[in-house]
């Protein structure tokens, strides 16, 4: 560190702190705030359904019955299905463009990702609704069915909308994010390792996944939550595809909905009382689903950064 | 990717700089400007008008479409001038609240259909049908109930595809309304909201969703305002209204509806269009209604509201009907007006003459 003038320093240094430390304690705050407010509005709902809520399929507005089961399963499967597509691919695509890609196309290919990326979302929902869902049920709801119709999987009608098309959608809408940072901690891999390796007369593929992904693999997996929290909480995209029905089921062909989905139909004519407070309560749940998988990728982290520790 | 994150706070910044914007004007209540909220369903015609009454008298009415609900929880707040619904408000709930309820314009609700070789207006349903199609009971278009009403009309062995409004609407309120008044089964199972667990079907977001669903699926059939069946070129269905005649969905028909209800009898103006007799009645129907309070407190500006009100009964019918609304029939315009006259008051005086 340069010396400057002690006081100086400290002073500037004290001052940046405390500006620092607040705006990071506002996130707490905001985020405590956010919890103690849906609880607030959510204990009508709370104190009628209880747990049922989480565990019922019944949602009927008309007669005040409420259940979240089908929200949660539709906004749990979207997600996945949506990851299932785009984290490999995002993989891919990051690997290209630094490992194998020249330089020029590798900054086009990267700019028009970043240009994905800046696309709102209900772009994405009336492209799928007008162009993907017409696409899916002509050609590839109709080829899925005929090939691999005995599994329940691809079942019924091909209307092209439905679970499946919107965890495409999704996957579609994350693509860009996760190989943008991908992308970056590929890049932050020091040469001089790439070339040990290579220079053990490794092949491309042993170096990807030998040495670029295990030491990235913090940075891969960061990728990986920030298009899991886009997912998982995406509104007017999955609104305009998802078919908006309570209803569970194992065919990625008949539509359901998330939770997200629900919240972004019914919130604006939900007038009466308890259908509002049901409606906080799904925020809640999405909520706390989203904190849980947090944890749960912190834990799963820590094991794999011990796992790897111990196996090289 | 920075950049990314950084525009979305931006964009955040400026939705809630603008959001307390709206609000703080609401509240202001400025003098010569008059706020109003709710239903989405008549916000085109509304929104018409008050660009038309702004050039003409220079009196700025400023309209938000952010949902019945909201309309009807702002002006009990009084954080607007006047509220907006698509469902009328029960007498008892206007009384609690000190409201006065009465109906501005009126419109209609469509079923319309996907059904290869079968045109606008060919398929006739009688109620029972419509509401066993939507009960998921008539699960194809060949079904004996249907091919009975239509005997020559060469119908396919398809599936019925039920598509709805996945959003809470005034649309699926009228909608669900007639159904329960035409089905007891219907009534029992599923009843009226506006929102209901379909027993069947798709959701579309909005009129647009639904119309756009049903285009593209095939065997489709699915409810949609009149404007967008129309816009959208979507084929309608005849319905059998409570005469027992075949009726297809024209303004004229919707103003059969309005005409017939017995609105004189219907306290707080709680009048749901739906099932209407009258030859020419087209059975859903629906007002759509106006919420003021009944004690104003600034006598100037009830006027202007009021007057902004009977300029659009008696001048906007044309701007209306130009939108697929429409206009409330004189005689009914008569009741709300002396309905203001005698329960509308502002410092214990009465507001309009």
């Amino acid at each position: 560190m340069p010396a400057a003038s002690p006081s100086a320093t400290s002073l500037g240094d004290r001052i940046f702190r405390w500006v620092t430390a607040i705006s990071a304690a506002l996130v707490l705050l905001i985020i405590g705030a956010i919890f103690v407010e849906l609880v607030r509005h959510s204990s009508l709902s709370l104190h009628r359904f209880g747990l049922d809520f989480l565990t019922s399929t019944r949602w009927n507005p008309a007669k005040g019955e409420f259940g979240a089961a089908s929200s949660i399963f539709g906004t749990l499967v979207s997600t996945a299905i949506a990851l299932a597509i785009a984290v490999p691919l995002s993989l891919v695509i990051a690997l290209f463009l630094v490992e194998l890609a020249p330089p020029w196309i590798s900054k086009v290919v990267g700019q028009a990702i970043e240009l994905l990326a800046a696309i709102p979302s209900i772009i994405y929902g009336m492209w799928g609704l007008f162009v993907l869902a017409p696409v899916m049920s002509e050609y590839v709801q109709p080829a899925l069915g005929r090939t691999l119709g005995s599994l329940p999987l691809f079942r019924g009608p091909p209307m092209g909308i439905g679970m499946g098309t919107a965890g495409l959608i999704i996957a579609l809408m994350i693509l860009p994010f996760i190989t943008a940072v991908m992308r970056d901690v590929f890049r932050m891999v020091p040469d001089v390792v790439k070339e040990s390796a290579y220079g053990m007369g490794a092949t491309t593929w042993e170096v990807t996944r030998q040495v670029t992904v295990p030491y990235g693999i913090h940075g891969l997996a960061g990728a990986v939550f920030l298009g899991l929290g886009r997912a998982i909480g995406e509104t007017m995209a999955v609104t305009f595809v998802i078919g908006n029905k309570h209803h569970i089921s194992a065919s990625l062909f008949s539509p359901g909905n998330s939770i997200a989905s629900t919240l972004a139909n019914e919130f604006t004519e939900a007038s009466e009382p308890l259908y509002r407070s049901a409606l906080v309560e799904l925020g809640l749940v999405l909520f706390g689903i989203t904190f849980l998988l947090q944890i749960g990728a912190h834990l799963w982290l820590r094991r794999l950064k011990k796992k790897m520790a111990v196996s090289t | 990717m920075l950049f990314g994150k950084a525009l979305g706070t931006v964009t955040l910044l400026m939705v809630v700089g603008t959001t307390s914007l709206f609000t703080a004007c609401g509240k202001g209540g400025s003098r010569g400007r008059i706020n109003g909220a709710g239903a989405s369903f008549p916000y085109p015609v509304y929104a018409q008008w008050a660009h038309r009454y702004h050039k003409l008298k220079g009196v700025r009415v400023n309209y938000q479409s952010i949902g019945s609900g909201g309309g009807i929880a702002q002006i009990k707040a009084k954080t607007v001038d006047f509220g907006a619904s698509d469902a009328p408000l029960r007498a008892k709930e206007l009384g609690a609240a000190g409201l006065l309820q009465f109906p501005m314009v009126i419109g209609g609700v469509v079923p319309v259909i996907h059904v290869p070789g079968v045109g606008a207006g060919q398929v006739k349903l009688s109620a029972t049908a419509l509401a066993d199609i939507f009960r998921g009971k008539i699960k194809k278009w060949n079904d004996a109930v249907i091919t009975g009403l239509n005997p020559g009309l060469n119908l396919p062995a398809k599936p019925i595809h039920v598509v709805h409004r996945a959003d809470g609407s005034g649309t699926t309120w009228i909608f669900t309304n007639y159904l329960s008044k035409v089905s007891a089964a219907w009534k029992n199972e599923v009843g009226t909201g506006k929102a209901v667990a379909w027993p069947t079907g798709v959701g579309g977001k909005g009129n647009e969703g639904v119309a756009a669903y049903v285009k593209r699926l095939s065997g489709a059939i699915g409810y949609v305002e009149y404007a967008y069946a129309l816009g959208n070129k979507i084929p309608h269905v005849l319905l059998q209204n409570r005469a027992g005649k075949f009726v297809a969905p024209t303004i004229e028909t919707f103003g059969a509806a309005a005409v017939h209800a017995d609105w004189a009898h219907a306290p707080g103006f709680y009048m749901v269009l739906t099932n209407q007799p009258g030859d020419r009645t087209w059975p859903i129907t629906g007002a759509t209604f106006i919420l003021l309070h009944k004690k104003q407190a600034d006598a100037t500006k009830a006027r202007a509201m009021l007057n902004f009100f009977d300029w659009c009964y008696r001048y906007g019918a044309d701007t209306a009907k130009k939108l697929h609304y429409v206009p409330l029939p004189k005689p009914v315009v008569k009741l709300v007006q002396d309905r203001w006259r005698s329960s509308l008051r502002a410092a214990g005086r009465p507001v309009w003459k």
